[in-house]
Order: C-alpha cells, then structure tokens, then sequence
C-alpha cells in the first residue's frame, strides 16, 4: 500500500514534460510565421493588399453576380444540362464502383488471395486516385478530344482509384472477423465474398459511393469546362460572353444541387447503417 | 487412434516472432483439452494450425488421416468442413439474421453456386431450428445478430459450428469477452456438446479454474512450448506459476485462497 500513499519523488536535474510541451508549441508556431513571412515575400504578396481587396470584391460581386430577369429565363436550358451532368456523374460513379469492388477484394489482406495480387493493386489504385481527374481530363483530351467521353473517363479513373481504397480499409475493417470464420467452416472465395463481405460491409460501400456521387457532381461541372461539355461548359459560355448573371445561376444551380444531393445521402446513410 | 496429431510443430510469423516451436501433442477422439497459457504464448497459433488459418512453418500435424500442412485446396476444404470453430468475438455476421448464420456452417458442404446465393435445403433448415432450439435461441432465430447479448452470440457460434457437423470444435477464448453468468452457459454447453455427441473439444481458455473444471486433459503452454500436458485433476499449483512464470499471490487466481 505504501506505493500509493508515498510521495512521488521530483524528477532531479530534468525539465519537467509540461516545460518541454510548451517550448516546442512556441518553436511550432514561431516556424510557421516565419514561413509564412517569407513565402508571402518571395511570391510578392502582401497580406494588407489581399485583405484590403475583400470589401471591393463583394461590391464588384453583388452588382454583376446576381442573377437577373434574362438569367432567369435561361433556367430551363440550365436545368436540363444539369440534370445531364448529375447523371453523367452518377453512371461514372456507379461504373467504377463495381470495378473498384471487384479489384477491392483483391487488394484486401482479408481474403488473403496473394500478398503480391494485393500489392499491386493497391500500387494500381494508388496511382489512379493520385493523379486529379483535372489532369486526367487534360490527358484524355489528347486522346478523344473535346468529348462527353473524355469527362467520364476522367472521372472515372480519379473515382475508380478513390473507391478502390475505401473499399479495401471498410473491407478490412468490417468483415474480417466473419470472413475468418467463414474461411474457418470450408467455405470458398465466392461463398464468403456473397455470404461475408458483401452483407457486412455493404452499408459502409454504399456511403462512400454516395459520397463519391456527391464529389463527382461537384468535379463534373469543373471537368465540363475542359472538356466543353455539361453544365461547366454553360458556365464558360456565360462567362465568357460577359453575362455573370446567367453565370452566377450556374452557380447557385450547382450548389443547391450538390446540397440536396448530400442532404439526400445524409437520409439513407442513416436509413442504412 | 488420435483424432489429431502435432509433431516438431514450430511456427514463426515473418521470419522473426517465434510463436511455437518443436510442438508435439495428440489429442483422442471425444477428449476435451483445454490449453492454458499467458498472453502471446500461442495458444490461438495452435488452433489455427489446425485448420490452416495459419500455415505452420515446421512439423507435421495429422488430423483424421489428414496430412493438413500438406493438404491441396480440395483437401483443405474437407478438412475445414470437419473442423468447427468458435471465437472470443463470436465473428458472426453481424448485419445477417441468426437463422442466416447459423446456415454459414453448412457453407462447406455445398457448392459454390449454392452457397453464394444461399440456397440451403428444408432439411438443412430444420436442422439449424432444431440446434437453436437445444442452445434456447429459438425466439431469436429471425433477430440480427447485432440486437443479441455476447452470451447470446456466442451460442450463434457454437450452432454454426455444430450445423458442420463436425469431428472437432475447435475454442478460441470461447468466454474471454462474457460475464460469468453467461460464460457458465457456454461451457456448459460446450461440455454437454462434447459429452452426448461425442465431439473432441480443444478450448484456449485464461481462466485456469474454469479449465481445471470442463477439461479433461490440460496442456500449459509458456513462450510456444508446452510445460505441462497431462490430466486436470493433476495439474499443481507451483506448475501453474510455472506456466504463467509468476510467482506466488501474483496471479488472480490466488485470490480464492485467500479467502479460506
């Protein structure tokens, strides 16, 4: 009992833990200014300037981004070409999901297939979702030009490598205690992707997907611009011709689509989970 | 004639961790040995030797005329079909019925097709109602396994296990996650299953109590090798200090002496 009732001893000639904490809290944050400091004067930025510009911007933005009667006209044409991104987003995402489950269970440790398989899979993976599907869309132009195709492809390669790695953490996470057992009673690689994966798992899946539904309707409309389709391309077209008003409905169009759409996720996460 | 034979069984995981070594063991039909031993001394490694979870770097291990590390795909899958298993964290499917999981055991017998869109027979089916009527499940048959107790789901496991109609049934730390109520239950159980239907029983267990209670036979295991292998009622306690390396009044179980 002595051991809890005897006082601790004071640690001799050491700086206590706390002292340390804060010397190196202080160093952290001297570091970041200084960085700070000097990547503003190498790039020739000044702080005041940017800060003063805000009030301008917002004056500037008020007078031409608010959508007027000849926008609003314009709706129709609008919508329809959202709708046409928001489908195009979903067909990628869907596509590339079931590619990514399929190559997913690859690359889990899960199902043990073969530690060289898993690996380089995920190096696959890895180097799909690592590459913007900006740069995508820009590479893909070379090869099919200014094309709806272009857009999906982008998409779908950035989503693909994006999902494949998803898959295999929820995999890897949700269903590798079942899948052991399975393993455990005789069944085979399908029996327990059918049987164990998929039923444990699939909750997790299907929110990243719609996650990923989400992120690709939000990129599709800046992939529209390149590859001069969609609804990006309506929004380079207004905007090149001057007329912010219509521009600035793109906008709040796409916004309220994309926060419908996540607040309509948002419902069957929790409906499913 | 054994059921299951270890010889010179050593196992060591990424050429480093020593987790068995020079394991010889065998095990008759209708026994019920439990393996005791401290943390990380490879008790989960030997079972899961067994039925190849865990390939063994070393050693021969025989089981039902089985050469098991030798065993091709084919082979291994008739092994496992023979081998039931059941875990301290039940490993059930979770978001699936109990019905649906206790099915799982039948998995092994059938063809993939089958299995994949779990197409089991009338008799299957009442096979799995009448196993969960003699563990009480009855009434939860239809539940997700998510809505049950521990002590609940481990008897999910141990009807898995049973609907293999397995030689062996294999216990990895079958009561590690359960209250003592329900942990009376699942042995219980457990005994009951290997005395009337004859099924062998190797249990890891912590609590050397309960070991020394429902096991026959008793092997301690310190740091992958065995120091003890022989009947319960004849396991002492200085070799009880010796398997777990501890002096006495350090283990918990020292607590019950105390007291008289």
């Amino acid at each position: 009992m002595n051991n809890y009732t005897k006082q601790a001893p004071k640690p001799v000639g050491q700086t206590s833990i706390f002292t340390i904490r804060k010397r190196s809290f202080a160093l952290v944050f001297a570091f970041v200014a200084t960085l700070f400091a000097l990547s503003s004067a190498v790039a020739n930025f000044s702080t005041a300037k940017g800060l003063e510009s805000i009030p301008k911007a917002i004056i500037w933005m008020a007078a031409n981004f608010v959508p007027d009667e000849k926008a609003i006209s314009r709706l129709p044409n609008i919508l329809s070409k959202l709708a046409e991104t928001a489908l195009l987003a979903v067909a990628v995402t869907v596509c590339s999901a079931l590619c990514a489950f399929f190559f997913s269970l690859l690359g889990t440790k899960t199902t043990k297939i073969n530690p060289w398989i898993s690996r380089a899979v995920r190096a696959f993976a890895s180097f799909f979702r690592n590459v913007p599907n900006i740069v995508w869309a820009i590479l893909l132009m070379f090869s099919f030009g200014q094309n709806i195709l272009t857009g999906f492809f982008a998409l779908f390669f950035a989503s693909f490598g994006m999902l494949v790695r998803m898959f295999i953490e929820t995999i890897d996470e949700v269903s590798s205690s079942c899948v052991e057992a399975l393993h455990a009673t005789g069944a085979t690689f399908l029996q327990t992707v059918f049987q164990g994966i998929i039923p444990s798992s699939l909750p997790n899946i299907i929110s990243w997907v719609l996650y990923m539904v989400e992120y690709n309707i939000r990129d599709s409309a800046l992939i529209g611009l390149l590859t001069a389709t969609g609804i990006g391309n309506l929004f380079d077209l207004y905007y090149k011709r001057l007329d912010y008003a219509s521009a600035s409905l793109v906008v709040i169009c796409i916004a309220v689509m994309v926060i419908s759409i996540e607040i309509a996720s948002n419902k069957i996460r929790k409906v499913i989970m | 004639m054994p059921i299951l034979e270890f010889q010179n069984v050593s196992k060591v995981y990424n050429g480093v961790t020593k987790a068995l070594s020079n394991v010889s063991f065998s095990v008759d039909e209708g026994d019920f040995v439990s393996i005791i031993g401290p943390s990380g001394s490879g008790k989960s490694t030997i079972l899961r030797c067994i039925n190849r979870l865990v390939d063994a770097t070393q050693g021969e291990i025989y089981f039902d005329g089985h050469d098991i590390n030798k065993a091709g795909k084919q082979e291994l899958r008739e092994v496992r079909k023979k081998i039931g298993m059941i875990f301290q964290h039940y490993n059930l499917v979770d978001r699936l019925s109990v019905i649906e999981n206790v099915l799982h055991g039948r998995l092994g017998h059938k063809s993939t097709i089958a299995g994949v869109i779990g197409a089991y027979t009338e008799q299957e089916k009442e096979t799995a109602f009448s196993i969960l009527a003699m563990l009480g499940l009855t009434e939860q048959a239809y539940k997700r396994c998510d809505e049950l107790s521990g002590g609940q789901k481990q008897r999910v496991g141990i009807a898995r296990s049973l609907m293999q109609e397995p030689r062996l049934i294999l216990c990895d730390e079958p009561i590690a996650s359960l209250d003592p109520s329900a942990s009376k239950v699942i042995m219980d159980h457990l005994s009951e299953i290997n005395k009337a239907l004859k099924i062998t029983c190797i249990a890891n267990l912590h609590q050397v109590d309960v070991a020394m209670k429902y096991a026959k036979r008793i092997i301690g295991l310190t740091s992958g090798q065995i120091v003890y292998d022989g009947p319960a009622q004849d396991l002492s306690r200085s070799k009880i200090y010796e398997i777990y390396q501890s002096n006495e009044g350090e283990l918990i179980t020292d607590i019950r002496y105390s007291y008289e």
